[in-house]
C-alpha cells in the first residue's frame, strides 16, 4: 500500500509568475508591512497616510496578483493544489505555520490587546469617517475581516468567472459583509443607535435573544425594538421559509458573515476538510451538542430573568459566560477562522455553528432542495468530495446517481463546478421522492426483463455499507426534472 | 463451505462485481490486484498528475470499506491460470483454489511497433505505474509530444500543458477525435487545443523515435518530415485487452476475452468483463470490445447477477458517454454518427463565443429523435434517455427542452435559441417552447 500511497505531492512542479504578478506580491506585502510594523509603533506618526496607504497596497497589490487568473482561458483551475509549495493541511509545516499565525491573531485580539495598541490607532481615519468615535479592536478587526472578504471576493469572482452561480453568490456575500455587517452597525453608532448586524441571528449571534441584549435594545425605543422584532422574525418565520424554497444555502453561502469569510478568503482551503465517516461522526456529535448549549443557555437565561433569579441563581450567568468564550470565542474564532489551513475553511460551520445545525435540520426534512445526480454519468474521479469545504463525500451519492441530501450542505455550488462530467446540479424542486433511491441509469438495464423485483437466491448475505435497492425512476422523478 | 469466487482486477469493473455480489450473496469474495491495493478512479488518474487530488482522494472507498464488506484484497500477479484445476498460482508462489472466477483485467496501452518506442520517456497512460513514470520523466523538460487523437491523448496534452510544458500533438486525422465527433463538434475542440496552446498537428503521424546515448527519447520525426525535439513522448494510440495471462490458459480469446451475452467464457466457472470481454454473437451490439467507464460498471453487477442464482443475459443499454476537453465538457447520449445517411435529420446550434454546442438528430421519415451530443452545456441524462426510447419526436422534444437542461442555476440557457433556429428552418412547423421553471417560479408552485 505505502508503495502507491506516494501521491505525488512531493514533487514541485514549477509555479511560474510573470513579471506582472511580481509587482502585485510586491505591493501587497508592502501594504501588508505598512500595517504589521505599524502594530510595532513604527510609521504610524500618521494614522491617515499608515492606514490609507497599506490599504491601498493591500487591494491594489491584491487585484494585480489575482489578474493571474485572468490569464488562463476561464475554467475550473486547481492545477497545483495538492503540490508541496502550495500544500497544507494536517501534514504540512505551511499549514501549521499559517493556521498558528491566524491562531495567533484571534488569541491576541481576545486576551492580549494590550499588544495591539499602536495597530488599534491607524484605524481612526476610518472609524471617524463612518462611526464618529475613536476605533477599538472590533473596528479594527470588523474592517480587517471585510478587507478580507472584499479582496478574496474579486479573488473567487477572477477565479469562477465563468460560472454565473459562483458570480452572483460572492457578490452577495460581498454585499452582506460589507453593507449588513461593517457599514450599517457603524452608521448605526454615529447615530447613537445600538449597533446591530442584521445579517446575523441567534443563535448564531447567540446574545441577540437573550435577556440582556434584549433589555439593552427595549431601551432604545422603536429602533431597538425593530431590531428585537428582525432577530426573532428571521430567525422564526424567515429562516424556515426561505429554508423550504432553497436550503440553508440562501444564509450559509449567501448572506452569513462567516459564510462570506469562508467562501472569500477560505477558497484557498476548502479542499482541506476531512471527508471520513470518523470525521462525519465527529460532526455531528459536536455541532448538534453546540446546539443543545445554546438551547438551554439560552432558556435558563431567561428562566432566570422571569424568576429574577430565584431558581438558578447566577448558573444561566455561569453558563452564557462560559459560552460565550468556549463557543463565540474559542470556537467560532480561534479554532473556527484560525485552522482555515489545516483543517479546512469550514472549520465552524461544520463542526460548531448552531444556526447552521437548524438549517441543517431543516434543509434535511423541511425543504425543497437537494442536488441532483444525474443519471450514471458519473465516473467516481473524487473532484467533487475533493474541494467540498464541508467534508462531504459527494461522490459516495454521485456514482450511484443518487441525490445528495445532508444537512451540512451549505450550497455552495462548487462540486458542480468542478465536476467534470456535467453530474451535479443545486436545485429546488418538488419534494416528493427528492430522497430518490439510487436510480443509477443502467445499472438494472442488464437483461432482457427489467425485474426490478428480483431478489438473490445465491444467498443472504447484505452489504451494510449500501442500500442499493430501489431502482426505478417513477413518474414524480420524470415529473420533478420537468 | 461458502462459494469462493475470486476476480482478477480491481477496476471498476471487478469492484462492481464484487460489491454486487457481495451485495446478493454470501459468498466468499477476493479481488487480486497487482496494480494498487484498492479500488481508485482511473478516470481521475490525470488529476493526481495535475495536482487537483492527491492519489488517496481517488479511491471511492474508504480503505475499512474492504474489510466491512468482507471483501478480501490481495496485491498481488497472477501467474497462471488452470481453468482444470480452479486454481490460480500468483506471483508470490501462493495458490488459490476458486470455484467462480471473475476476469475483470482491463486494458492496456497500444503501440505499433514504431523504431524506438522502448526508449525511456516514451509511454502511454493507463494506470499508476503509467502515472509514477510520467513523473519520473517529464521532470523538468522543456518539450513533450502526444500522439494520438484520443480521450487520453488530449487529457496527456493538458496535464503536460497544466505543468507548464509546452506539447506537441500529432494526431492521424484531418481533425481532432473525428471518428467519434461529427465535423463542428470536432473543429470546436481543435479550436479549444490550439486556445491553450498546444501545437496541434493534424494529419501527422509518428515515424520515428529518436534517442540519446543514454537510451532516453530527444526528438521525433513526422510523416510531415520534421523533427521535433521532446524528452517525453506520450503514445495514446488506444488500448487493447490486457490478457497475455489469459493467452497462456486454456480461456479462449481473440483481441480479448471471448464471452457470450452471460460474460462466460468457454471455460466452466470463468466470466470476463469490462475492458478486456470482447462479445461472440452481434447481439449484444455493434462494438465487440467496449471499452467504457460506464460500460464495465453495468458488466460487473450483469455477472454479479448471473453468479448469485439469476443467469442474466446482457443487454447493452442505450449508449451515453462523457468527456471534458480542456475547459469543454461533452456529453452524448444515444446515436450521433460523424457522417450520418440522407435518412438523418440534424438540429445543429453553437453560440457564438464558439465553445457551446447542441446537436439534436433525428429521423426524417418519422422526426423522431435518436440522439443528442452536447458541448459546454450540461442535459438531464434520465430526460434524453427517456424521450430516445420513447421515440419522441422533434417538435415534442423540443417543446420540452427547457427541462432536459442541468448547467448551474443562473447559466445562460441556449435553448430557447435551439428552437428558434428550428422555427427559421422549419417555417411550416412553428414550436414554442415551455418555460423552464426557475428560482423564483419555484417560489409559486
Amino acid at each position: 500500500m505505502q508503495r502507491y500511497d506516494v501521491s505525488f505531492q512531493l514533487t514541485s512542479p514549477t509555479t511560474q509568475f510573470d513579471t506582472q504578478e511580481k509587482v502585485g506580491m510586491v505591493i501587497l506585502g508592502l501594504g501588508l508591512l505598512t500595517w504589521v510594523v505599524a502594530a510595532f509603533g513604527i510609521g504610524n506618526q500618521s494614522a491617515e497616510l499608515t492606514f490609507y496607504g497599506g490599504l491601498a497596497g493591500i487591494v491594489v497589490g491584491s487585484l494585480i496578483y489575482f489578474r493571474r487568473f485572468l490569464k488562463k482561458p476561464q475554467g475550473i483551475s486547481h492545477d497545483g493544489t495538492w503540490f508541496t509549495k502550495s500544500m497544507l493541511g494536517m501534514k504540512s509545516m505551511l499549514g501549521w505555520t499559517l493556521g498558528i499565525i491566524f491562531t495567533g491573531f484571534y488569541c491576541i485580539l481576545y486576551w492580549q490587546d494590550a499588544w495591539l495598541a499602536n495597530l488599534i490607532p491607524i484605524f481612526n481615519p476610518l472609524s471617524y469617517a463612518l462611526k464618529n468615535t475613536a476605533a477599538d479592536k472590533w473596528f479594527m478587526y470588523g474592517t480587517l475581516y471585510t478587507l478580507a472578504v472584499l479582496v478574496m471576493g474579486v479573488r473567487m469572482l477572477y477565479k469562477y468567472r465563468h460560472n454565473r452561480y459562483q458570480i452572483l453568490r460572492t457578490i452577495s456575500v460581498m454585499f452582506f459583509q460589507l453593507g449588513f455587517a461593517f457599514l450599517i452597525p457603524a452608521f448605526l453608532v454615529m447615530l447613537n443607535r445600538p449597533e446591530y448586524y442584521f445579517s446575523y441571528f441567534w443563535p448564531l449571534k447567540y446574545d441577540y435573544l437573550w435577556p440582556g441584549t434584549v433589555n439593552w435594545l427595549s431601551g432604545d425605543g422603536s429602533v431597538g425594538i425593530f431590531m428585537i422584532f428582525w432577530g426573532a422574525v428571521m430567525f422564526f418565520i424567515a429562516t424556515p421559509i426561505l429554508t423550504f424554497f432553497f436550503g440553508k444555502r440562501w444564509y450559509c453561502s449567501w448572506v452569513c458573515g462567516c459564510g462570506g469569510l469562508a467562501e472569500t478568503a477560505g477558497d484557498p482551503f476548502r479542499h482541506l476538510s476531512n471527508k471520513s465517516l470518523k470525521a462525519w461522526n465527529i460532526e455531528r456529535w459536536l455541532i448538534h451538542s453546540v446546539v443543545i448549549f445554546v438551547v438551554a443557555t439560552t432558556a435558563m437565561l431567561w428562566i432566570n430573568s422571569a424568576t429574577q433569579g430565584s431558581i438558578l441563581g447566577s448558573a444561566s450567568g455561569k453558563f452564557a459566560q462560559w459560552y460565550g468564550f468556549l463557543i463565540g470565542l474559542v470556537f467560532a474564532g480561534v479554532v473556527g477562522t484560525g485552522f482555515y489551513p489545516v483543517l479546512g475553511n469550514r472549520v465552524w460551520c461544520r463542526f460548531g455553528c448552531p444556526m447552521a445545525a437548524i438549517l441543517g435540520m431543516l434543509q434535511k426534512w423541511f425543504s425543497r432542495f437537494r442536488i441532483t445526480s444525474n443519471g450514471g454519468q458519473c465516473i467516481s474521479c473524487g473532484n467533487c468530495s475533493t474541494y467540498c469545504e464541508m467534508g462531504i463525500d459527494v461522490r459516495w451519492y454521485a456514482q450511484r446517481g443518487q441525490n445528495i441530501i445532508r444537512s451540512s450542505c451549505v450550497g455552495c455550488g462548487v462540486c458542480a463546478a468542478v465536476c467534470p462530467r456535467g453530474v451535479l446540479k443545486l436545485e429546488n424542486g418538488p419534494r416528493d421522492n427528492r430522497y430518490n433511491g439510487p436510480v443509477l441509469i443502467h445499472q438494472d438495464n442488464v437483461s432482457v426483463t427489467l425485474d426490478t423485483n428480483w431478489t438473490p437466491t445465491g444467498g443472504t448475505g447484505r452489504m451494510p455499507a449500501t442500500q442499493e435497492d430501489i431502482p426505478v425512476l417513477t413518474d414524480s422523478d420524470w415529473n420533478s426534472m420537468k | 463451505m461458502s462459494k469462493r469466487v475470486v476476480i482478477i482486477g480491481n477496476g471498476i469493473s471487478g469492484t462492481t462485481a464484487a460489491r454486487y455480489i457481495r451485495k446478493w450473496s454470501d459468498y466468499n469474495i477476493t479481488v487480486i490486484s497487482a496494480e494498487t491495493d484498492h479500488f481508485y478512479s482511473r478516470t481521475a488518474l490525470m488529476y493526481i498528475y495535475m495536482g487537483h487530488m492527491r492519489y488517496q482522494d481517488t479511491k471511492p472507498y474508504e480503505d475499512f470499506f474492504w474489510t466491512k464488506n468482507r471483501i478480501e484484497l490481495i496485491r498481488d500477479y497472477v501467474h497462471e491460470i488452470q481453468t482444470e484445476k480452479n486454481e490460480l498460482n500468483l506471483g508470490s508462489g501462493r495458490v488459490l483454489p476458486y470455484d467462480v472466477l471473475v476476469l475483470a483485467v482491463g486494458s492496456k496501452s497500444r503501440f505499433f511497433g514504431w523504431p524506438g518506442q522502448d526508449l525511456k520517456g516514451v509511454q502511454g497512460l493507463y494506470g499508476i505505474p503509467d502515472l509514477e513514470n510520467m513523473e519520473l520523466y517529464t521532470q523538468g523538460i522543456n518539450h513533450a509530444a502526444v500522439v494520438g487523437g484520443g480521450l487520453i491523448g488530449i487529457e496527456m496534452a493538458e496535464m503536460l500543458h497544466s505543468r507548464h510544458i509546452p506539447v506537441t500533438f500529432l494526431v492521424r486525422e484531418k481533425s481532432y477525435f473525428n471518428h467519434v465527433l461529427p465535423p463542428e463538434e470536432s473543429e470546436i475542440i481543435n479550436q479549444e487545443i490550439r486556445d491553450h496552446h498546444i501545437d496541434l498537428r493534424l494529419e501527422t503521424e509518428l515515424k520515428e523515435v529518436l534517442g540519446d546515448d543514454s537510451g532516453r527519447i530527444r526528438a521525433i520525426t513526422t510523416s510531415a518530415g520534421d523533427e521535433v525535439s521532446c524528452e517525453f513522448l506520450g503514445l495514446t494510440t488506444g488500448v487493447t485487452p490486457n490478457i497475455d495471462v489469459v493467452e497462456r490458459s486454456n480461456v479462449e480469446t481473440n483481441r480479448g476475452i471471448l464471452v457470450n451475452a452471460f460474460f462466460e467464457t468457454n471455460a466452466p466457472d470463468v466470466y470476463a468483463i469490462g475492458d478486456c470481454a470482447e462479445y461472440r454473437e452481434d447481439g449484444i451490439g455493434y462494438r465487440r470490445l467496449d471499452q467504457l467507464w460506464y460500460t464495465g460498471r453495468n458488466h460487473g453487477k450483469a455477472v454479479a447477477r448471473t453468479i448469485c442464482g439469476e443467469r442474466t443475459p446482457y443487454k447493452k443499454p442505450l449508449f451515453f458517454n462523457s468527456a471534458k476537453f480542456f475547459t469543454i465538457e461533452y456529453q452524448t447520449y444515444g446515436t450521433i454518427e460523424t457522417h450520418p445517411g440522407d435518412e438523418i435529420g440534424s438540429l445543429l446550434w453553437q453560440s457564438e463565443r464558439g465553445k457551446e454546442l447542441i446537436r439534436i438528430n433525428y429521423r426524417k421519415e418519422d422526426d423522431v429523435v435518436i440522439g443528442f451530443n452536447l458541448l459546454g452545456i450540461r442535459f438531464r441524462h434520465a430526460l434524453c434517455e427517456k424521450w430516445i426510447l420513447e421515440k419522441r419526436t422533434m417538435p415534442y422534444v423540443l417543446e420540452n427542452l427547457s427541462a432536459a437542461n442541468f448547467d448551474p442555476e443562473f447559466y445562460t440557457q441556449y435553448e430557447k435559441d435551439i428552437v428558434a433556429q428550428y422555427n427559421q428552418q422549419n417555417p411550416g412547423n412553428q414550436i414554442t417552447m415551455k418555460p423552464a421553471k426557475g428560482l423564483f417560479s419555484a417560489l409559486f408552485n
